[in-house]
C-alpha cells in the first residue's frame, strides 16, 4: 500500500501558490470539496483560475473565494445564485468562460486518460465553437475540446482510505472522480478516512492511483440549495 | 389555450414504455407529474442519477441527493448513481431515448436558443448544449409567444444558438409542431385554439396539411 494520507488540510494543499490552475468538484453545493475551499480562503492565494461546474453562492463554496477576490478567472457551465459573481463578470473583474456541461467532464476525463483533446458535437454551430477546429465524421459535425491542464484537483468523497481509494455517495459524486488525476497533484477530502482493508475492492469508485494526497475532512456543512419537498398528503 | 401544467400534460404522451428521458428545468420538470403510472420509465438527470424520484417528504431531505436544478429529490427503486462524465456518455452516446427541454427561441429548421440573451446577464448553458447536440428526439416544451407577445417560433433564431437543427417537436400552449425539412408542420391544435391564431402566433413557415385535429389530453 502507498500511503497517500496526510494529517490537516495545510498539509494537503502545501505547494497551492496565487496564478494557479485548479479543478474543483461540486455540481452546485453538492459535493464541493469545503475543506479545501476554506484553506485556500485562509492561504489568501489569489489570481486563481478556478474550473468548476458552478461558482457557490455568495456566502458558501467558491462564492468565498470570489468575496476575497482570489479568483482571477471561472471556467463553468452554470454559474447563476451567485450576486457576487454577477458583480465582478459584469465590472470585468473576472473573466468568465462558459462551457458546455458535458464539455468540462469530458476535458477532465481527457486529462485524466491521457487524451489531448477530445472530438464532441457539443456546440457545434453556436458561439461555443468560434476559433475551435471542427470535423465531420459520418455526416455528423463536431468540435475539438482541449484536456485541462491543472495544477491541483480538489475533490471530496463519502470514504475513502490512506490507499486514496474513494467512495462517493449520491448526486455528491458528479465532477469528482472525473477531476481525480486531472491535475498534477489530486487531493481529496473524505468525510469518512476508513482504515485500509475496510473498503471492499469491488465497490471502489475511483483507486488511489489517481489521488496523490487525502485527509480526514471536518465539520462538514453540507447546504442545500433548493430545498424542495413533497408534502405529507 | 393551454396552461404550463396542460402543455406538460401533451407532451407525457411523447413518453413511451421503456424510455429513459431527461427533462429540462421548468415545465418539463413537470411532465414526470403526467406520465401514464402503467408503463416503465426511467429518469435521468445530468448531474448524476438514472431513476429519480419525487421531491422527498419533509425531513427526509438529503444533501447528497439532488438533481440538475439543485432541488432536492429521492432515488426510486432500481437507481443508480455515476460520474458526469458517464452521464454525458449517456447523453452524447444516444441511451438516454428523450430530452424534454425549454426554449426562448425555435426556427424552422430545427436550431434552437435557450441560453443567453446578449446584453443581459449570461448564467452559462449548463449541460443544454450537450442535451441538444446529441438526442436523437428532442421535444420543445414552451409558451408560443414571449412575454412581449412576440412569436417564439422563427425562421431563423435571432438569439445566440444552444444547437442547430435538432429540434424535432414542439409542444406550446396553443399548438403542436413537428420540425421538417419545409418549415413547421401543424399537427394538433390546443383545446378551443383556431389554425388562424396559431399562424398568426407563428413567425417561421408553417405548413398545414387537412384537418388540424384538437389535442386529446
Amino acid at each position: 500500500m502507498i500511503n497517500k494520507k496526510v494529517e490537516n488540510v495545510q498539509q494537503a494543499l502545501m505547494g497551492v501558490e496565487s496564478g494557479m490552475t485548479l479543478l474543483l468538484g461540486g455540481f452546485g453545493l453538492c459535493g464541493i470539496p469545503e475543506n479545501a475551499i476554506a484553506e485556500l480562503v485562509a492561504m489568501n492565494v489569489n489570481n486563481l483560475t478556478c474550473i468548476s461546474n458552478n461558482a457557490g453562492v455568495d456566502d458558501f463554496g467558491l462564492g468565498l473565494l470570489l468575496q476575497k477576490h482570489q479568483i482571477k478567472k471561472m471556467v463553468s457551465s452554470y454559474v447563476g445564485e451567485n450576486d457576487e459573481f454577477e458583480r465582478q463578470m459584469l465590472s470585468g473583474e473576472l473573466d468568465v468562460e462558459l462551457i458546455p456541461q458535458g464539455t468540462l467532464a469530458e476535458r477532465c476525463r481527457a486529462a485524466q486518460a491521457g487524451f489531448p483533446a477530445v472530438y464532441t458535437p457539443a456546440g457545434f454551430g453556436t458561439e461555443v465553437a468560434e476559433g475551435k477546429e471542427t470535423r465531420e465524421f459520418d455526416g455528423k459535425m463536431y468540435v475539438l475540446e482541449h484536456a485541462f491542464k491543472a495544477d491541483f484537483s480538489f475533490v471530496k468523497a463519502w470514504k475513502g482510505d490512506a490507499a486514496g481509494n474513494l467512495i462517493f455517495k449520491g448526486t455528491a459524486r458528479n465532477f469528482n472522480p472525473n477531476m481525480c488525476g486531472a491535475a498534477t497533484i489530486t487531493v481529496a477530502e473524505v468525510e469518512e478516512l476508513v482504515p485500509v482493508g475496510t473498503l471492499d475492492p469491488n465497490q471502489i469508485h475511483v483507486p488511489g492511483i489517481f489521488v496523490q494526497r487525502i485527509f480526514q475532512g471536518k465539520d462538514y456543512e453540507k447546504r442545500i440549495e433548493q430545498r424542495t419537498i413533497t408534502p405529507k398528503n | 389555450m393551454l396552461d404550463k401544467n396542460g402543455i406538460a400534460k401533451r407532451i407525457a404522451k411523447e413518453v413511451k414504455n421503456g424510455y429513459y428521458v431527461n427533462l429540462g428545468i421548468g415545465i418539463p420538470t413537470l411532465v414526470a407529474n403526467f406520465v401514464r403510472d402503467d408503463i416503465e420509465v426511467e429518469f435521468q438527470s445530468e448531474n448524476g442519477i438514472l431513476g429519480m424520484g419525487p421531491f422527498p417528504f419533509d425531513g427526509e431531505e438529503d444533501a447528497d441527493l439532488i438533481n440538475a436544478g439543485k432541488q432536492t429529490i429521492t432515488a426510486l427503486d432500481g437507481a443508480s448513481f455515476f460520474d458526469s462524465a458517464m452521464s454525458f456518455s449517456m447523453i452524447r452516446g444516444q441511451h438516454v431515448d428523450l430530452t424534454i427541454l425549454g426554449a426562448m427561441e425555435v426556427a424552422e429548421n430545427g436550431d434552437i436558443a435557450n441560453w443567453k440573451i446578449p446584453g443581459r446577464l449570461v448564467k452559462g448553458m449548463g449541460g443544454a448544449m450537450d442535451l441538444v447536440a446529441s438526442a436523437d428526439n428532442i421535444i420543445v416544451a414552451m409558451m408560443h409567444t414571449n412575454k412581449k407577445g412576440a412569436s417564439k417560433l422563427l425562421k431563423r433564431c435571432t438569439l445566440p444558438l444552444t444547437g442547430v437543427n435538432c429540434v424535432k417537436k414542439i409542444v406550446t400552449n396553443l399548438a403542436v409542431m413537428e420540425v421538417t425539412s419545409k418549415g413547421f408542420k401543424l399537427v394538433e391544435r390546443a383545446p378551443g385554439v383556431s389554425v388562424e391564431t396559431i399562424l398568426e402566433a407563428t413567425d417561421g413557415h408553417v405548413i398545414i396539411d387537412g384537418e388540424i385535429p384538437e389535442m386529446a389530453l
